[in-house]
């Protein structure tokens, strides 16, 4: 089996809480309109799309952090789409997320050491130091930081953390939800050579989530462009950029402001 | 000669370290003037000392702020609060924090214009349709009387540029006015920005951490690194021939989607080092 997900017809829905009346269920609002796409093994699947588009709920719902409403996800041949969360456990070790927001991801309160091993004991796991260790080499910061509190680290090294919790359980595959929006260009370009060079040496597959197609160029091997709970295009990289199908692509591409004076931006 | 002159700023937190290092800076009348660096290098403290609205744990040690040639720096703080609130503006990130949610957006607009500037009620509010309608917003009626949930990102950010200009300002500052919204919205609210500050002749101080939106809408542009300026120059010689090597690294890190082999490189530790030791040696002038 060459894909490690295959999503077929998916659907979802959630209360619109902001139409909420006060007696009674809120109407449903349908943020996912039909999704059919597959993410093959090894691939860097990067999901574009504006704000509301549903590239979060999407990415979500692969990782069954949000149930869908109809269609089917399939994670390495089982179907997930409605498995409950005693069925789910065992599973999650396989797919791990990373979260756009560090500084609420991680624990204030807890060491990086403990924030790395939580999941590892959760899972089951032995020697949870030595993975721990492991894990902060992976991801090129100290062990001396398994022993820092969050707020004593950079946004670039805050990430990492994150980083290194995910591939801590050598999970097959790993959803990065806006990763580098809140970074530096110079720490983004760190974490993102990082990511890029773990996906190798680790043989993980990923699903990245992102605005920026810049960075979507630069990672991903296959592109998926959603607009308003639809894929309008689902491309190998290098050909969407070089001829964009849908409209809303070109758009995209179109609004992005180069670092050079001289292209026309009109 | 510049509408805004910034000689030798020096910030510090109270007892505390440094944050601006000797900042000088011009800004001619109707220019557009970029402050880029990364997060806390001190580009949105310059902003808001010019606007006079810094923390309380930030003072200002020594340095002159000229607007039009007076030093603000030198004048009684009440004065200074009256020329400022009559000549400067402020676009903010944030839409969503910067409009009061229990308001109306049309008083959030005129209020500062009858409280402050002591314009009639009605001057105000023609004031503020003319002005809604010519940042592009289609029933400048209702959205007065809306309140700042109903209406979307872009949206309220066009409802604050309008803000920003009510008053003719002659200088603005804008903090990362676009940070906050899709890519597809940013290009039209800067163009938007960059077309009212040209039909209008404001001056712009414009904060951000993107370069390529420097490229789009600025002709000058200041680099921080630590509080002190590295290189300030045009906008055109800046992304042709930068001349700090911490410029180029800033660029080489930016992503380009046309140029993927060529950006997304970290600045190099060497990089660092050398603007470090500029940093330190200028502490060291500075102590001397």
């Amino acid at each position: 089996m060459t894909e490690i997900y295959r999503v077929e017809g998916l659907h979802l829905s959630l209360a619109d809480m902001t139409r909420k009346p006060l007696l009674g269920a809120a109407p449903r609002i349908e943020i996912l309109k039909g999704l059919d796409f597959t993410i093959p093994r090894g691939a860097v699947l990067g999901i574009v799309g504006g704000s509301g588009s549903g590239k979060s709920t999407l990415g979500r719902a692969l990782v069954r952090l949000l149930e869908p409403s109809s269609g089917s996800i399939r994670f390495e041949g089982t179907d997930i789409t409605h498995l409950g969360e005693a069925a789910l456990r065992p599973l999650r070790r396989r797919f791990q997320m990373i979260f756009q927001d560090p500084m609420s991801s991680l624990n204030p309160r807890h060491r990086v050491g403990g924030i790395i091993a939580a999941p590892l004991r959760l899972h089951g796991f032995d020697d949870v130091a030595a993975r721990v260790g492991r894990a902060l080499d992976h991801v090129g910061l100290p062990r001396g930081f398994a022993a820092r509190y969050p707020h004593e680290l950079s946004g670039g090294q805050r990430q990492r953390v994150g980083i290194a919790r995910a591939i801590a359980l050598e999970p097959e595959f790993i959803l990065a939800d806006e990763i580098v929006s809140g970074l530096d260009v110079s720490s983004q370009a760190q974490v993102l050579n990082l990511l890029g060079g773990l996906v190798r040496d680790l043989g993980l597959t990923l699903a990245f989530i992102s605005h920026d197609l810049s960075v979507i160029r630069r990672l991903c091997s296959r592109v998926i462009v959603l607009y308003q709970g639809r894929i309008v295009e689902d491309r190998e990289t290098a050909a969407l950029f070089a001829d964009p199908q849908a409209a809303y692509t070109r758009e995209l591409l179109d609004a992005i402001p180069l670092p050079d004076p001289d292209q026309p931006w009109t | 000669m510049s509408y805004l002159s910034i000689r030798d700023l020096e910030l510090r937190l109270k007892g505390g370290g440094r944050l601006l290092r000797r900042v000088s800076l011009e800004v001619a009348r109707g220019e557009v003037h970029g402050l880029v660096g990364e997060s806390g290098a001190g580009k949105s403290m310059i902003g808001k000392a010019v606007l006079g609205t810094l923390p309380r744990s930030v003072e200002i040690v020594s340095g002159q702020i000229l607007l039009d040639g007076t030093d603000v720096l030198a004048m009684h703080p009440a004065a200074r609060r009256r020329l400022i609130g009559a000549t400067c503006a402020l676009i903010p990130q944030d839409p969503l924090t910067a409009l009061n949610p229990a308001h109306r957006v049309g008083p959030q607009i005129t209020d500062r214009l009858v409280d402050i500037l002591r314009w009639p009620r009605a001057k105000a509010e023609a004031r503020a349709r003319e002005l809604l309608a010519e940042v592009q917003i289609a029933e400048p009626e209702r959205v007065m009387r809306s309140y700042p949930h109903e209406l979307s990102g872009g949206m309220r950010q066009r409802i604050l540029i309008a803000s920003a200009f009510a008053a003719e300002p002659k200088l603005i500052v804008a903090d990362e006015p676009t940070t906050a919204l899709d890519v597809t919205v940013q290009k039209q609210i800067l163009k938007l920005i960059k077309a009212m500050q040209e039909r209008h002749g404001t001056a712009l101080l414009f904060v951000t951490h993107d370069l390529g939106v420097v490229s789009k809408i600025c002709q000058r542009l200041s680099v921080l690194y630590a509080g002190m300026v590295v290189e300030d120059t045009d906008v055109r010689t800046f992304f042709r021939a930068p001349r700090h090597p911490y410029s180029r690294a800033l660029l080489a890190a930016t992503p380009k989607y046309t140029d993927p082999t060529h950006s997304l490189t970290p600045v190099p530790e060497a990089v660092i080092a050398t603007v470090r030791a500029e940093v330190a040696e200028a502490d060291r002038r500075a102590g001397a």
